[in-house]
């Protein structure tokens, strides 16, 4: 019993710990995907390639000034960013990031929880996070908080519907609502992953949820609640310092679930591709060398001065890495984890690629789109996968 | 333990639904009465039926509640003024609120005497496949006759507001 608090508290203090650093650096990650799409090179200044920049930007946000305008509803206005991010960081506890692992004579899962109703636990944090935005645009006081929260909230319950419904056709294949179930129940190479497993391999299921996840997260070309052009910022226009950092993180924390969502029920979380008996332990090692040889290459060939020390510097990392993944003792729990943050990453990448190359809905396509398009099509998705796997 | 989080909840239940009449801005009524929905949530959860409890999130604190507050905000409804009570009110208001508490007192120590006791976590049907089997096998008529009586609200807010559009 006492250790099972030691071990859950320390799995808590890691999830947290690595949680919190992945949504600064996602940031990071994010201005340079969209810089190298717009060829700049996006930020630079503090630290190599800018990699201190989420640091810089915390000591900002923290140190600002925590405004709090005279007209604004004040207890709502101060729950508001409270809801937004809390509900969004709660849906972490029950993704599992890998299966059992055993360190030092203990055993555990690499997940905070598993829940018999995990994937409905995480519906209902993200249907509870629109309380934070609505709350935010309603008590600032401000039409174009007041408008930007409006939108938020008629969007969100509008996608939330084809979203469960997608949602569902996994869950048919596999038959639970656990996600650490649903992943033991895709194992053994990609042909038994949900995306593409018979009866009825869930490809337009999977499309449905990204483009309904996309929506949810208020995220480009979905991103009306804070259309700059038109509404200033949206729901967060009257709100600074750390207040204005809880929705951004908030943000941020949401695209992190939506990808763990996406990677748990159609891509097999953290299976691997193919078995281990064709090399799948080897891919790691190979794409971290190659990584690091590349960054070798141009740091001799360097284009930049400050890059003759820089690159080779993050190309030694790279190839110590790929020696680290070969190690037997760490294999059983780093490479789980290697394919589970491949896949999420993956598709945070794609919200990156997306937001760099898709200009804003309008408004009333918006809503025409997910009524008269998505929501049709996820339901004949759930009853075609519904009767075949009835049928088989 | 169960005791104590289920008197927790319970009266954060009841300060909030007392709080959803006393509020005179209709908005911090709504945020109450999804305190309410939250709290009974909480108190599903405790009976083990955590099935219906996510329901209870989902449904009413998630999409419901979230309608109410979108209509609100959409109508942008400022805060009611307390008009003056009429006689009858003043007299007859304490009373019978008095009154209808202790029909309900009674009637509950009628169809739940004592000896019926509740235990927390004791309820082992409250998981999906449970919840399921039970909506499509045992209560599959009123399953489906409410479902027809949605489709026929819905049919009909859609018939009377395009009317209005005319």
């Amino acid at each position: 019993m006492d250790s099972f608090i030691v071990i859950s508290l320390i799995k808590v203090l890691v999830v947290f710990a690595v949680l919190m650093t992945t949504l600064a650096y996602l940031q990071w990650v994010e201005r340079k995907v969209i810089a190298h799409i717009q060829v700049r090179p996006g930020p630079y200044r503090v630290g190599w390639h800018g990699l201190l920049q989420p640091l810089a930007d915390v000591i900002k946000l923290i140190t600002k000034e925590d405004l709090l305008p005279s007209y604004v509803n004040r207890p709502l206005y101060i729950l508001a960013p409270f809801i937004s991010v809390t509900m969004s960081l709660l849906a972490i506890s029950v993704i599992p990031f890998g299966p059992r692992i055993h360190v030092d004579g203990y055993s555990t899962w690499m997940q905070l929880t598993d829940l018999n109703i995990g994937v409905v636990f995480i519906l209902a944090a993200s249907s509870m996070g629109v309380y934070g935005i609505a709350l935010a645009g309603w008590a600032s006081n401000n039409k174009y908080a007041l408008l930007g929260g409006l939108r938020s909230s008629a969007q969100m319950i509008s996608y939330e519907l084809p979203l469960s419904i997608a949602v569902a056709g996994p869950l048919l294949l596999s038959n639970t609502l656990s996600l650490r179930a649903l992943v033991g129940t895709q194992l053994g190479g990609f042909w038994h992953w949900n995306v593409l497993r018979g009866p009825f391999p869930q490809i337009f299921s999977f499309i449905i949820f990204l483009i309904a996840g996309f929506a949810e997260t208020n995220r480009v070309p979905f991103d009306l609640p804070e259309a700059e052009n038109e509404l200033v910022a949206g729901f967060h226009t009257e709100y600074s310092s750390m207040k204005f950092a809880s929705f951004f993180m908030a943000e941020y924390a949401n695209m992190i679930t939506v990808s763990c969502m996406a990677t748990l029920l159609f891509l097999g979380g953290w299976d691997a591709p193919f078995s281990a008996r064709y090399g799948s332990s080897l891919v790691p090692v190979i794409v971290f060398a190659i990584a690091g040889l590349i960054l070798l290459y141009h740091g001799v060939n360097f284009e930049r001065k400050r890059d003759q020390c820089t690159f080779p510097v993050f190309g030694v990392i790279f190839l110590l890495t790929a020696a680290f993944f070969l190690l037997p003792v760490v294999q059983e729990w780093l490479l789980p984890l290697f394919w589970f943050c491949a896949k999420t990453g993956a598709i945070l990448f794609a919200f990156m690629w997306i937001r760099g190359t898709l200009p804003r809905f309008r408004y009333d396509q918006l809503m025409g789109f997910t009524w008269k398009f998505l929501f049709p099509a996820a339901m004949l998705n759930l009853l075609v996968t519904g009767f075949l796997v009835a049928w088989f | 333990m169960d005791v104590i989080l289920f008197l927790i909840f319970a009266i954060i239940a009841v300060v909030c639904a007392i709080n959803v009449v006393v509020q005179s801005h209709p908005i911090s009524s709504a945020i109450s009465l999804v305190g309410v929905m939250g709290s009974l949530a909480i108190l599903y959860l405790l009976l083990g039926a955590e099935f219906i409890a996510a329901a209870q999130v989902i449904v009413y604190a998630g999409a419901v509640m979230v309608l109410f507050v979108f209509v609100i905000m959409l109508l942008n409804a400022g805060a009611e003024v307390r008009k003056g009570r009429s006689l009858v009110v003043q007299l007859l208001g304490v009373p019978l609120l008095i009154a209808f508490l202790a029909l309900v007192a009674y009637f509950v120590q009628r169809l739940f005497p004592s000896s019926v006791t509740v235990r927390f976590g004791g309820f082992t049907g409250g998981t999906a496949q449970a919840i399921g089997r039970a909506l499509f096998t045992t209560y599959l008529l009123p399953f489906e006759i409410t479902s027809i009586l949605i489709l026929i609200a819905i049919v009909g807010a859609i018939v009377l507001a395009r009317k209005e559009m005319d």
